[in-house]
């Protein structure tokens, strides 16, 4: 399956990437190797065969609900590029 | 004194020779003397290292108990949380990023009174086989400063090979701790994956990333296992299973040994003075008493296809959070805000929205090129139409090649074969061919696939004097079997104990 370029800008955006126009040639390049580098599985018949999403057979691995404490929220946003006292600032989500 | 191993430094403090100060001073001033050289570093703790030995040694002239590595230094992968200290992934992304809390493995080493004595350097994210994809420097290998010491546990790998460090943290989700072990000539054990805890590790891959112990020794790496490994009700991925003793048995050696090797791991691309030093190993096990067993693993030549389908799809949903509002870069916000207004007045019309603007610029600016690659092969993966023919056909793949380790482990203790294809390679020289880059995982994704235990230890050097690595896997949860085949090798060799002069 090869990609093209509007294929690659779309993921871009789905992505949360933005890719200048040179970058956006290359990556579809070296993207439409890679996926035809995967595609050799599809010459393995997997039918009836149980996806496997980890090593571990683990389910419902429950601990006590017992109460400690929480990050801080100073802590919390200690990192943050922008914050108030109380809440990380971001550009206006909704119009002016 | 930088040329002994933690076992040995160890008895060396307990019995007094030697201050905690003084072994400490010591790995310091190699560090002085060549890291300018190697690069392993992103950060050395000269002043807190020393502090801690001192306090280490206060503790043991008191009388107070110690922990399991009182007084040895040891490095640690820029990739584990440590509270109040940058904890970068080799990425620009996290250049600020100071971790409020401590990774469960960063707590096991200083309730264990080890000496984290500095930083190490990796590839992005721990996406990469070179430590080129690191967003600050390049790591030479010891061996030849013009090669790459593998990755992305370069940093980690090449502190050890360079004696600037006795014990070292790595990270392995498709080979990373131990392909550099290997290009490097040191000991690199990538456990069950449930084994050590992943809590406070930055992730990548989810069902792939384990913590695991580097050292120059095996017996060393049973060590170092025994401290960081056990359960943890942080990581609920975490094997509520004892730990043993390795340190107890390492020395002892497995009897009625039975060694499966796979025939197509020696077909072609595989460097001959590899295939030659991975086939003298398997005759040191004969003269020690191993039977050997051909065995298939007719699913193995997938795992590199498998895997860079579920790496991608699991890392490109975990480095979403990199999102520029709650930490780390964040792109300029006027310069981003003006270029908006300006393509509106071009358009004539509504543009993409200053939040989904902010995510992208600062996403493309942050990241890496290697980074940028994967997130988008997991996107794209993950996307409409796609999920079936890729995520979820890499899952079944997945559990055939888990099958295939299975019934191997029901004939032989261990499986054996070489960790890389061929030794470390030229700086530059596969950076621009990703899928060769890939490639160079070949023999070590299937381990972290199915979640098998996998160590790599040196096994010779080619006529070019690099690192050749032997690789052994075991099945879940056998590393105590593992650690007792390896030291069996160990003490029936010393290319364990060959450094490299650094020029």
């Amino acid at each position: 399956m090869s990609l093209s370029k509007e294929d690659v800008q779309r993921v871009s955006l789905l992505a949360r990437l933005k890719l200048s126009d040179d970058e956006l040639t290359t990556m579809t390049e070296q993207l439409g190797q890679i996926v035809s580098y995967i595609d050799k599985l599809s010459e393995l018949d997997t039918e009836g065969v149980k996806p496997m999403a980890h090593a571990l057979d683990l389910t419902n691995a429950l601990v006590d609900d017992e109460p400690h404490e929480s990050l801080p929220r100073e802590k919390a946003l200690q990192n943050a590029p922008r914050s108030d006292d109380e809440c990380f600032r971001v550009p206006a989500v909704l119009g002016e | 004194m930088i040329d002994l191993s933690a076992t040995s430094l160890l008895a060396k403090l307990q019995s007094g020779e030697v201050s905690s100060e003084e072994v400490t001073a010591a790995f310091l001033d190699r560090i002085n003397a060549v890291e300018s050289r190697v690069g392993a570093f992103l950060k050395v703790n000269s002043e807190s290292a020393m502090q801690a030995a001192q306090a280490v040694d206060e503790k043991r002239s008191s009388g107070t108990p110690l922990g399991k590595l009182a007084g040895i230094p040891i490095a640690v992968k820029d990739i584990l949380c440590t509270e109040g200290e940058a904890t970068t992934c080799g990425s620009r992304m996290l250049e600020h990023y100071v971790p409020p809390y401590n990774a469960t493995v960063v707590e096991h080493l200083l309730a264990s009174d080890a000496i984290v004595i500095g930083r190490t350097n990796m590839d992005e994210f721990a996406m990469g086989s070179s430590t080129e994809n690191s967003a600050y420097k390049p790591t030479s290998n010891p061996w030849d400063l013009e090669r790459i010491p593998g990755g992305s546990s370069g940093g980690a790998a090449a502190c050890l090979a360079a004696a600037m460090a006795p014990l070292s943290i790595g990270t392995d989700t498709g080979g990373s701790i131990r392909q550099p072990a290997a290009l490097c000539g040191v000991v690199g054990l990538k456990p069950t994956y449930g084994r050590v805890s992943r809590f406070g590790l930055v992730a990548f891959a989810s069902s792939l990333d384990q913590v695991g112990p580097m050292a120059t020794t095996v017996e060393d790496t049973a060590l170092l296992l025994e401290t960081i490994a056990g359960h943890d009700r942080r990581d609920s991925t975490s094997a509520k299973i004892d730990v043993p003793q390795y340190t107890a048995s390492v020395n002892s050696p497995l009897e009625n040994l039975t060694i499966g090797v796979v025939p197509s791991h020696y077909q072609d691309g595989l460097d001959t003075e590899i295939e030659s030093a991975v086939k003298e190993a398997i005759r040191v096990y004969e003269s020690l008493g191993a039977r050997i067993k051909e065995i298939e693993m007719p699913h193995a030549q997938y795992g590199i296809a498998t895997y860079y389908i579920i790496a991608p799809c699991e890392a490109s949903g975990n480095l979403a959070r990199y999102d520029g509002a709650h930490y780390g870069y964040r792109t300029d916000q006027q310069t981003m805000l003006d270029e908006l207004s300006e393509e509106a007045n071009q358009t004539d019309g509504a543009g993409e929205s200053p939040l989904v603007r902010m995510y992208r610029k600062s996403r493309s600016e942050g990241f890496g090129s290697e980074v940028q690659r994967r997130v988008m092969l997991g996107t794209y993966a993950l996307s409409e139409g796609y999920y079936d023919a890729y995520y979820l056909k890499a899952l079944k793949v997945r559990r055939l090649i888990r099958a295939d380790y299975d019934s191997a482990f029901d004939q032989v203790d261990c499986i054996l074969g070489p960790v890389t294809a061929s030794p470390a390679f030229r700086r530059g020289e596969k950076t621009n061919d990703p899928l060769a880059m890939y490639l160079e995982d070949l023999y070590t994704v299937n381990a972290n696939l199915a979640g098998v235990a996998g160590i790599s230890l040196p096994c010779g050097l080619t006529s070019e004097n690099l690192p050749i690595g032997l690789h052994l896997q075991a099945a879940p949860f056998q590393e105590e079997k593992l650690l007792k085949v390896a030291n069996m090798y160990q003490s029936a060799t010393d290319w364990h104990t060959r450094r490299p002069e650094i020029q």
